[in-house]
Order: structure tokens, then C-alpha cells, then sequence
């Protein structure tokens, strides 16, 4: 599998470290509900067969965090774009 | 039918042309007492042991595939019960005292063989962890020996000792561990769940679930619908997708793990040998070949195929260890999809919504697990209450803290 880097051009995935789902986001620490969101996104996953967003760390080229869109069913990249971007 | 010497013999003596199927193909009926989602071998193991030991016959267990075509029959087939954790532990270990009887509770050779498993220490940190290994188990009745590197020299001589970076100094032994024929695991628990009455149907996929007043009350599947006062799942890779039908989030990500067959060889290896400075475990089947794999590849995946980094590491691992199977020709290479849970340890529980019942997370250790997590899942099924001996598994030990994480690796199912 190659991931298309948007610095680095394609490379090799095994220059790359994976941390999972990219939807996840840290809750508000001062949400009445605060214990229930840290375990959730903690935790549970959605998980999909298909389209998944997931980050990747180009961590043997350019150090940046993608956000990759890849499909799980067939490891086919679909989007990678840096993190940061909107 | 029986097996037996005699019915081996007459079949012999008629040139194996009267050997009968050994279980029944049924066809699904509109309603049971139990439906089991997966005809895998945490699936089958159910079904026989609701009928066997809780009583519970008017059982179905449906496949989408034909039984056994998921994980049950394409791993690396390692029992053993050598874990550090109580909780893990005890629970490994009524999955090996199982399995020890296996063959005559189910009337079938599931070729289980205990020829032992050795994991190799490189450090004498490493050794430390494995003596606390040991004593863990030993304190809970489990076998284990700490090696020498003499003693393990004795049993396999051809390793390299001398390696410049990872010298081999000893193993850490259970030697009532060992390996046990996947197909027939699969097929054996087929034979004697429908030997009583267990209808197993295959070529059904689950879509849908039916529901009663918020519980589940059946299920919809490719072959019409089906109802059930109860419904358990043992979907291996697939928990999460089956989960979202029913309207719920698993602790899980699905994961590939790849395994590789050598061209076969003569008798070489004595046991299992896993290499602890990779991740590397290689045994030798009765064919001669050499089965090995190592780490999975680490991102989530349904593909049910992995890629060539992995394979790369893991011919690393091999030749580290034994560097004379560097000639050796690869038959084969392949990857099922499994189920990491958040904490390494597997789940076996009720699920949030009332009537379903979870069995998942194996990662990939649930092979050796297949008994004891039938035992206790059908005893969750049949009784509403966990087994004391899988009490550990519990779904809400994710919030209430109370991980079993073997590794200490956190909530990152890519490095358990
Ligand atoms: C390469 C590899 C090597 C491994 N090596 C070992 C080892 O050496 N030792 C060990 O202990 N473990 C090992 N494992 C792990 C072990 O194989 C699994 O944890 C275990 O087999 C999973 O349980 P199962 O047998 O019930 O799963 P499966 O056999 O996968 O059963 C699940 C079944 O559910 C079916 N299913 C899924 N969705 C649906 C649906 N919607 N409707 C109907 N049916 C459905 C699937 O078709 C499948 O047949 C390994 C795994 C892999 C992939
Ligand atoms: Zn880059």
C-alpha cells in the first residue's frame, strides 16, 4: 500500500505510523457529561467497512499528520490531505 | 454416525466411499429459542455447549459463508494458556483443560497436540518479565518452566543463540500447550452440536435484526427472517458492522493479520517457538510445513488481505532466529480480519440492547479460546449471567477501568 503524501508524493506506507479514526475529537473536559464523552471517544469506534478518515503520521518523510480517506474493504486511498487544513 | 476403530476399519475395508456428512446442512425454521450469528468455531462452540450442558437444543447458528470460512480456519492454530493476567488467565486455562478433552466429548480428532510452546527471552529484563509470567501462572495452577539456554539449546538446537543483537538466553515453557487442527476444531463442534438437534445454516448472512417493544426478538437474514428470545453473535472480524445493524458502538477496530506456509519439510520443529525480540512464532504442521506469522499490519482493514511490509518483517523475525530457512520456498501467504478490542482481552457480555449477547475481541488469540468461550457463552446465553471464570470480559470494564491489557498498551488496538 502507498500513501499519497501531499508533500512527499507517494510513499511506501511503512513510512508511516497510524494513530486510527480522524472523526475523534477531545471532549470539553468541563461538559456535565464530560466522564461519559472521555470514555466514548476513548473508546468506541464506528469502525466502517468502506470510506474510513483516519490519520497517518509521515513519520520517515516530511513529519506532517494526514488526514487519509482510504477504504477498508479494498485498501484503496481515496483523498490525503495535511491534518491541519480545514 | 459414531466414529470409532471399527467404523474406521469398515470404512477402510469399502475404499472410504461410505463415510456419511457428518453434520446436518439444515435449512432455518421460523423460530428458535437461541440464534447464534457466525458458524465460526466461538460460534459452533456455543451452539454444542447450549445443547450439551445447558439443555438448550431448539439452537440455530447461522453462517453467510459455509462454517469455518472466516478466522476458525485460517489461523495459525497455537493453544495455550500462558497468560499473566488473572481474569485472562484462569479463563485460558479452562479453554486448555478443555481442550485436553476435546476429541472424546465431541466424538471427533480434532488432532489437538500438546508439543509445547516456548517463548524466547534476549535480555535479562526480558527474563525477569518472563519469571513474573511463570509464577502468575503457576500461582493460578498452570504450567510453566523457566529456561536455561542450555535447556533450551537441548530442545532446539538449530536457533541462533549467538545472534549479535538479539543472543537467545533462555525461554520461558508451558508445555502442555501446543497446536490443534483448525478444520476439524470447526467440523467437530458441527458434529456433535447437530448430533443434538442444533440446526446449522450456512449461505444466511444476518442484514437486520427484529425488534419486540426494545428487544431484540429475531433476525433478517438473506434467507428470510428468523425469530429468537435470544440472539448471541460470534462474528469475529465483523462485530462492529453486526453491532451498527443492532444500533450500538463496540470497543473495536477491525484488523488484518497475515500467516505464511513453508514448502514442507522433514520433522524439525519440536513445539511452538515464538522469538521475543520480534514478533515472530513459527510451529511445524503434520504435513511438514512450517506455519508462521508475526504482528498484524496495523491499520484497520476489512480486506481480508494484507500488504508486503508485513511479510517483509516478519521473513526478518525468522531469519533472526533460525537463519537456514532463508532457503526455504513460501507455499502460501494470507490474512483474515479480526477484531482488536481497545484493551487486547476479548468481550463476552449482554449487549447494550436488551436480547442480544455479545461474544468478540479475540484479536488474535481467540483460537485457543474456542472452548472456553463457548462454555461461558452459552452460559451467559442460557442463564442471563456471566460465567464466573469469564466475570473479566465484561463489556463495561472500558468505563469503569477495569482493563485487561496483557501489553500495557493503552486504548490502541494497532499495538496489542
Ligand atoms: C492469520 C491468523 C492467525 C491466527 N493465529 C491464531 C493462533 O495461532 N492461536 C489463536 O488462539 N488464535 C489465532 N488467531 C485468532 C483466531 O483465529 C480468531 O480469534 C478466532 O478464530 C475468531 O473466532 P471464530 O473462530 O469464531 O471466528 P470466525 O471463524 O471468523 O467466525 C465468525 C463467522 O461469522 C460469520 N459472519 C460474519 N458476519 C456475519 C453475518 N452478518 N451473518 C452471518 N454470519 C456472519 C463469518 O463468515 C465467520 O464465519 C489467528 C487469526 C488469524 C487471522
Ligand atoms: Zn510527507
Amino acid at each position: 500500500m502507498r500513501l499519497p503524501c501531499p508533500f512527499c508524493g507517494p510513499r511506501d506506507s511503512a513510512e508511516f505510523a497510524y494513530l486510527g479514526d480522524a472523526a475523534i475529537a477531545r471532549p470539553d473536559a468541563a461538559a456535565p457529561d464530560a466522564p461519559r464523552l472521555f470514555y466514548e471517544a476513548t473508546y468506541l469506534r464506528d469502525n466502517p467497512a468502506g470510506p474510513h478518515r483516519e490519520h497517518w503520521y509521515h513519520a520517515a518523510g516530511c513529519r506532517q499528520w494526514l488526514v487519509v480517506t482510504r477504504d477498508t474493504t479494498s485498501h484503496e486511498i481515496l483523498a490525503a490531505a495535511f491534518a491541519r487544513q480545514p | 454416525m459414531r466414529h470409532s476403530i471399527l467404523s474406521l476399519a469398515l470404512n477402510a475395508l469399502s475404499g472410504h466411499r461410505r463415510w456419511q456428512p457428518t453434520w446436518r446442512d439444515a435449512a432455518p425454521k421460523p423460530a428458535y429459542d437461541v440464534v447464534i450469528i457466525g458458524g465460526g468455531g466461538h460460534g459452533l462452540a456455543t451452539a454444542h455447549y447450549l445443547a450439551s450442558r445447558y439443555g438448550i437444543a431448539n439452537v440455530a447458528v447461522v453462517e453467510k459463508g459455509w462454517i469455518g470460512s472466516g478466522n476458525a480456519g485460517r489461523n495459525t492454530t497455537i493453544i495455550r494458556s500462558n497468560y499473566l493476567l488473572p481474569g485472562n488467565n484462569h479463563f485460558y486455562e479452562l479453554s486448555m483443560k478443555l481442550w485436553e478433552g476435546l476429541e472424546q466429548e465431541l466424538n471427533y480428532n480434532a488432532m489437538v497436540s500438546q508439543r509445547g510452546i516456548v517463548n524466547l527471552y534476549h535480555s535479562d529484563g526480558q527474563r525477569d518479565a518472563y519469571a513474573r509470567r511463570g509464577n502468575s501462572m503457576r500461582l493460578h495452577g498452570v504450567d510453566a518452566e523457566l529456561l536455561d539456554r542450555e535447556q533450551v539449546r537441548a530442545m532446539a538446537p538449530f536457533l541462533d543463540f549467538d545472534n549479535a543483537r538479539f543472543p537467545i538466553k533462555g525461554g520461558l515453557l508451558q508445555r502442555r500447550a501446543g497446536t490443534a487442527r483448525h478444520d476439524a476444531v470447526v467440523w467437530g463442534y458441527a458434529h456433535a452440536a447437530s448430533k443434538r438437534g442444533v440446526d446449522i445454516i450456512q449461505n444466511c448472512e444476518v442484514t437486520g435484526f427484529l425488534h419486540d417493544g426494545g428487544r431484540i426478538a429475531g433476525v433478517e437474514t438473506t434467507r428470510g427472517t428468523i425469530r429468537a428470545a435470544k440472539v448471541g453473535m460470534a462474528v469475529a472480524g465483523h462485530s462492529s458492522r453486526v453491532a451498527a445493524l443492532a444500533g450500538f458502538r463496540l470497543p473495536i477496530e477491525s484488523h488484518v493479520l497475515q500467516a505464511f506456509v513453508s514448502e514442507a519439510l522433514k520433522p524439525l520443529i519440536p513445539g511452538v517457538i515464538t522469538f521475543g525480540a520480534g514478533h515472530f512464532y513459527v510451529s511445524q504442521s503434520d504435513k511438514g510445513g512450517l506455519v508462521f506469522g508475526g504482528d498484524i499490519d496495523g491499520y484497520n482493514s476489512y480486506a481480508q488481505r494484507g500488504n508486503l511490509p508485513v511479510i517483509e518483517d516478519v521473513a526478518e523475525g525468522g531469519m533472526a532466529l533460525m537463519p537456514m530457512i532463508g532457503r526455504l520456498r513460501l507455499l502460501r501467504a494470507w490474512g483474515g480480519i479480526m477484531d482488536m478490542s481497545m484493551d487486547g482481552s476479548p468481550i463476552i457480555d449482554a449487549s447494550p440492547v436488551p436480547g442480544l449477547y455479545v461474544n468478540a475481541g479475540w484479536c488474535y488469540g481467540g483460537f485457543k479460546a474456542i472452548p472456553a468461550s463457548g462454555l461461558c457463552f452459552a452460559h451467559l446465553l442460557a442463564r442471563g449471567e456471566p460465567h464466573p471464570t469469564a466475570a473479566a470480559l465484561r463489556l463495561d470494564r472500558f468505563e469503569r477501568g477495569y482493563l485487561l491489557d496483557e501489553k500495557g498498551q493503552g486504548a490502541q488496538p494497532n499495538l496489542h
